[in-house]
């Protein structure tokens, strides 16, 4: 085996093992440890390996939308930290724990991580709690709701001739197909862009079909650093370029139809340094699938989102492991050899991390 | 006996009676606010921010030098709401949009009232429409909303 | 009105008062506990790897990382493992003070939970006092643990702190 060698870091590692929920509107049968629970105990089994085996743990979630403080804390319950373990949390989408967990790994001794994202939208009102993520003096006093934000985005690349209407529904049109093979996805059907089109508006331009589903659920990977990712499975999805940038929180002072995060972050995870089979865009709103592509500069080549992605299920803080959960699985099981997971956090794509994934030659 | 199989559920209200300190530069946009004025700064290379941040949003200079812009500017981009969440700013329907004031180089979010959505295009001229002297405390909210220029 | 108060001067604050709502749900080990209270009992679930008992419990082992599903049933007398005497005024308090707040381990369970002390003098309150929930009457029960009134000392020799080091 010939391992890829990492861009960023010295130490290659690598994604040996996934799990995640099925995505629903409404789990209320079970509180965040119950709805963790299943998936840490699956991450491990998947990984033939105990908590014992982890040196580190990482974990995204966000307490405005369980509304209690610290439920983090409260969620350890469920991976076993004892004798004293490793442990952080940001407050961050899951793929960020990623990364922090991947930093991590770069320090001789520390081989092994956990890390995972959970979310529960269903408990409160989504559009009010994002609403906080904004300037707090001049524009969450106002409570914008997250669709009429997006939809700010969407027209903005309109009128910059970058996207239809007739696009957005395509994009939904394809996640939704897709999402039929995705036994965790949310939203699974088929309908052709003609029939999307007859959808109410949102909030205009955003028609219906083109926001993501309020979803409840969690999403494990476990990281191994160096060649002991072999003894745990045959192909691991190394992980050869990672980046996370930043665009302006005032997002008035940025251009919304395109995102130079995006683009600065996929230039140093190497996204086009070779061809890119299949790419997990973690876009919400069906046309920052159109955005992203472009700042990425993904060609017609590159698969996207056959899981169906966000617009299929989309659990805050969880959504953007997930796609680096899809992307790892292609790689693992020879249906992909170059993969491109995306994250993305904050208001209109503020925040977003690049990552590629590569299968040993 | 309760019934074994329910799941307790229960209404739970979180509420932060917040007061923040503006700094100097949001206190004198708000200050302008409430005098029914709107006014920005200027960040790098004399680019003025609305509203203004204390850092220049690109290259984090300090910004310095608060100027006049608006009332009237142009809509950036726009999102039609057809019905009002019950939190938002107007309850009929209206417009969220980037508004580029003039002599600003950013645009401000805010919401434009108009009696139709077929009015609200990108570049149509918008102008402030303040809420009564009595009415303003210094907050976004003294602006009651954006009308279309001349109308 | 402030506004015509404030006029002259430039603003230096802005109030930006924030309320969300929520729908939370307990869950199924929770809402086990829960309906404990409700029927005047406490519920516990035990590990099945180091078969320590939780109550209440979420779901799960902290310790194993594995789930809790078998349900104990768990008596009203129960061990102060260690406490403080509440002699500061806050506001939403119920109780004359000075009162005692302690953590009870419930006989046979390995985790201690918060509780009030009544019956007893705060200055004559030991670690290792023996103590006996006392619910409120039965048409008052509900899913909280306000159906705990307080807890009273039974009357039986204090425990030695040996004897429950491990949960302190």
């Amino acid at each position: 085996m010939s391992t890829p060698p990492p861009r960023q870091g010295t130490r290659p590692v690598a994604i040996v093992a996934c799990a995640q929920s099925k995505s629903e509107r409404r789990i209320e049968q079970a509180n965040e440890v119950e709805l963790l629970m299943p998936v840490v105990t699956e991450v491990y089994a998947n990984a033939g390996m105990t908590k014992d085996d982890v040196d580190f743990i990482c974990s995204g979630s966000t307490d405005y939308l369980i509304g209690g403080p610290f439920s983090f804390v409260t969620a350890l319950d469920a991976v076993g930290v004892w004798p004293p373990k490793a442990e952080s949390h940001v407050e961050m989408d899951g793929a960020w724990a990623l990364y922090e967990a991947w930093v991590t790994l770069q320090e001789e001794g520390k081989d092994v991580a956990l890390v995972y994202g959970f979310g529960k939208s269903s408990l409160g009102d989504l559009s009010r709690i994002l609403a906080l993520q904004l300037d707090p003096y001049t524009m969450a006093p106002m409570w914008p709701d997250q669709v009429s934000l997006a939809a700010l985005q969407a027209q903005a690349m309109i009128d910059q001739g970058l996207a239809t209407e007739e696009d957005f529904a395509r994009i939904a049109s394809r996640a939704r197909h897709n999402a039929l093979s995705n036994p965790n996805a949310q939203v699974a059907n088929e309908k052709t862009m003609e029939e999307l089109m007859k959808d109410d508006y949102a909030v205009a331009p955003l028609r219906r079909h083109t926001l993501p589903p309020l979803s409840d659920g969690a999403a494990a990977i476990i990281l191994v650093a160096g060649d002991r990712a072999y003894d745990v499975v045959d192909r691991p999805a190394w992980i050869t370029g990672i980046d996370h940038r930043v665009d302006a929180h005032a997002f008035g002072a940025r251009n919304l139809a395109e995102s130079r995060s995006t683009t600065k972050a996929a230039e140093n995870a190497g996204v086009s340094a070779g061809p890119v089979d299949i790419a997990e865009l973690h876009a919400p709103f069906a046309h920052q699938e159109i955005l992203l592509r472009r700042a990425m500069g993904l060609n017609e080549s590159t698969v996207i989102n056959p899981s169906g992605g966000p617009l299929a299920a989309n659990p805050l803080m969880a959504g953007g492991l997930i796609r680096f959960i899809e992307a790892a699985n292609r790689i693992m099981d020879g249906s992909a050899n170059r993969a491109v997971a995306h994250a993305t956090s904050g208001p209109v794509l503020q925040q977003n991390l690049v990552a590629v994934l590569e299968g040993a030659s | 006996m309760a019934d074994p199989t329910e799941i307790y559920t229960s209404p739970h209200v979180l509420e932060y009676p917040y007061a923040r300190s503006t700094g100097p530069i949001i206190g004198a946009f708000l200050t302008a606010l409430r005098d029914g004025k709107i006014v920005g700064v200027k960040g790098s290379k004399g680019r003025v921010i609305v509203p203004p941040t204390e850092y220049d949003p690109d290259t984090a200079e300090e910004t310095s030098g608060i100027v006049d812009v608006g009332p009237g500017g142009v809509i950036e981009t726009w999102a039609w709401v057809d019905t009002p969440r019950f939190d938002a700013p107007l309850d009929t329907p209206f417009a969220w949009a980037l508004i580029r004031l003039d002599g600003a180089d950013t645009a401000m979010l805010h919401v434009v009232a108009a009696p139709t959505s077929d009015v609200v295009v990108t570049g149509t001229r918008v102008t402030a429409e303040f809420r009564p002297a009595a009415e303003r405390v210094g907050s976004m909210h003294d602006l009651r909303c954006f009308v279309l220029e001349g109308k | 009105m402030a506004a015509e108060e404030t006029a002259q001067g430039p603003v230096t604050m802005l109030s930006t008062p924030i309320r969300l709502d929520y729908n939370f749900t307990a869950g199924v080990a929770q809402s086990k506990s829960l309906r404990g209270y409700a029927e005047g009992r406490f519920i516990g679930q035990r590990c099945p790897v180091c078969k320590k008992v939780y109550v209440p419990s979420r779901g799960s082992c902290p310790k194993d990382a594995v789930a809790t599903t078998e349900e104990v049933v768990l008596p009203n007398t129960a061990t102060v493992t260690t406490f403080c005497v509440v002699n500061v005024p806050f506001a939403g308090q119920s109780i004359e003070i000075p009162y005692i707040t302690a953590s009870i381990l419930l006989d046979g369970a390995d985790i201690t939970f918060m509780g009030l002390i009544q019956g007893i003098a705060p200055e004559d309150v030991e670690m290792g006092l023996r103590v006996e929930a006392v619910w409120v009457p039965k048409e008052e029960l509900g899913p909280t643990l306000a159906s705990v009134k307080y807890f009273q000392p039974t009357g039986e020799p204090n425990r030695e702190v040996s004897t429950f080091a491990e949960h302190l």
